[in-house]
């Protein structure tokens, strides 16, 4: 396996401000986009009062986006499993999907790969790739959901991430769990899908090392919440009562993301 | 025993039907966006008839809409059945008599003198609509919260099987509004009744 290098960053650099940036830059187009389908022949007569602007609008939205996250959180189960299914029904090839192509698809080195374990945890040490392939493993054949619309099948191996959280003497009364990656994504889930039996701190796919396309090192399995809340190639986690958000979350994107 | 200072249609019929206007045309709209993310079919709506500008946009409004259809769509079932208008208005309701109406409206010689009455199409029309937002909705849990209604899932024939369900009933919603808008149009004295009640 080809292994590239790059260095460790956990703080601001100078990569991550110029994504940060352009990704700014392209909001203002939303905002247009929403502000012609405000005119659109339902709509019109909402923009026929002109009381309606883009940004009043925009909040409204994304309070009952908030009112969504109160409602899920409500609707989950923390017992209700999701769908297991056979291996023959593995939809291969599995596909890839990030917020960047495949020729951007980020390289670790496993050899000085460390996981940081973050705040309202007892146990801050940081782990190696090995100590955490020496834990307990489990498997799961399940479905896949993207927030886009598509679904598939695949099958994953890792520690159950409840027993992660255990051993790191995590306080499971705080509310959330936010994970920061490799590839500059970052993402948080709320504390009872992070102890839900399902949800998997992901080593392997299809009975293989996880490949990068997935996430090497490891990534975050969850089958009762959307492709986008799933963090890959994670570098650190923490455990926090203060929001934290997420990559796709900040834009506009459902926070809680159950299914 | 015609009472003309009785409306045609109710208070709460004519701001029910309206939300419902609304929220159908946010929800098909945004829908379509939405299903322009992965389609399941070698076609695209148009992105200049759809809402929300981008995808988390478009889930946005969705999202919000939904509580409005499924709000007013209960207030609008329990007014139905509390006042017995659903019996009255709609049955009884024949094979034969939406066949019989059906003929008679092709040839333009069903009459509307009565809008408090509705033809065995009309009946089976609305009654259809309704049957149809029930559906949606259903099908549209089991896309938002497929690990939750297990059950709801299954009859929908999976996660899978619901898209296609969803989108189905959208489409047949999409044609029960193009039929109703031209039938409208044909008789406009029924949108000032659906307006102003006369």
């Amino acid at each position: 396996m080809i292994v590239k290098k790059t260095p460790r960053r956990l703080a601001i650099d100078g990569d991550a401000v110029v994504k940060e940036a352009l990704r700014r830059v392209e909001m203002p187009s939303r905002r247009l986009f929403l502000r012609r389908s405000l005119t659109l022949g339902g709509l019109s007569l909402l923009t026929g009062c002109a009381i309606v602007d883009e940004d009043s609008v925009e909040n409204a939205l994304m309070k009952v986006s908030r009112f969504n996250d109160k409602v899920q959180a409500w609707l989950f189960d923390p017992k209700q499993l999701a769908p297991t299914y056979p291996e023959s029904m593995i939809t291969r090839p599995f596909p890839f999907n990030a917020y960047y192509g495949e020729d951007e698809i980020r390289q670790a080195d496993a050899e000085s790969f460390r996981l940081e374990v973050a705040g309202m945890v007892a146990d801050k040490r940081a782990w190696t790739l090995a100590e955490l392939r020496a834990l307990p493993q489990t498997d799961q054949v399940t479905r896949h959901i993207c927030v886009e619309g598509w679904s598939a099948i695949g099958k994953w191996g890792g520690v159950t991430f409840s027993s992660f959280l255990a051993r790191v003497g995590a306080d499971t009364s705080a509310r959330y769990v936010g994970f920061k990656c490799a590839d500059d994504y970052y993402t948080s889930i709320d504390m009872p899908t992070a102890l839900h039996p399902q949800t998997q701190l992901t080593l392997s796919y299809d009975g293989q090392t996880l490949p990068p396309r997935y996430g090497f090192p490891m990534k975050l399995r969850m089958p009762t919440k959307l492709g986008y809340k799933s963090p890959k190639h994670i570098q650190a986690i923490f455990v926090t009562n203060t929001y934290p958000g997420g990559y796709w979350e900040d834009q506009g994107y459902n926070w809680f993301g159950g299914s | 025993m015609t009472d003309d200072t009785r409306p045609i249609h109710p208070a709460w019929l004519r701001v029910t039907h309206w939300l419902n206007a609304l929220a159908v045309v946010i929800l098909a709209t945004s829908g379509w966006r939405i299903y322009n993310a992965s389609p399941f079919f070698d076609f695209k709506f148009a992105n200049s008839i759809t809402l929300g500008g981008w995808l988390a946009g478009a889930i946005q409004w969705h999202f919000a809409a939904m509580w409005l259809l499924a709000a007013n769509g209960l207030v609008y079932l329990l007014c139905n059945a509390g006042t017995g208008r659903l019996w009255t208005k709609f049955f009884p309701l024949s094979p034969r008599a939406i066949v019989a109406d059906l003929f008679d409206a092709l040839r333009g010689r069903l009459p509307h003198a009565d809008l408090r009455r509705y033809n065995a199409v009309q009946r089976a029309a609305y009654l259809f609509v309704i049957l149809d937002a029930v559906l949606l909705v259903l099908s549209g849990l089991v896309l938002w919260k497929s690990v939750q209604f297990p059950l709801l899932r299954e009859l929908m024939g999976g996660y899978e099987s619901a898209r296609r369900v969803h989108f189905f009933a959208m489409a047949a919603m999409v044609a029960f509004v193009a039929v109703h808008l031209a039938m409208v149009a044909l008789v406009p004295r029924t949108l000032l009744a659906m307006i102003r009640g006369r």
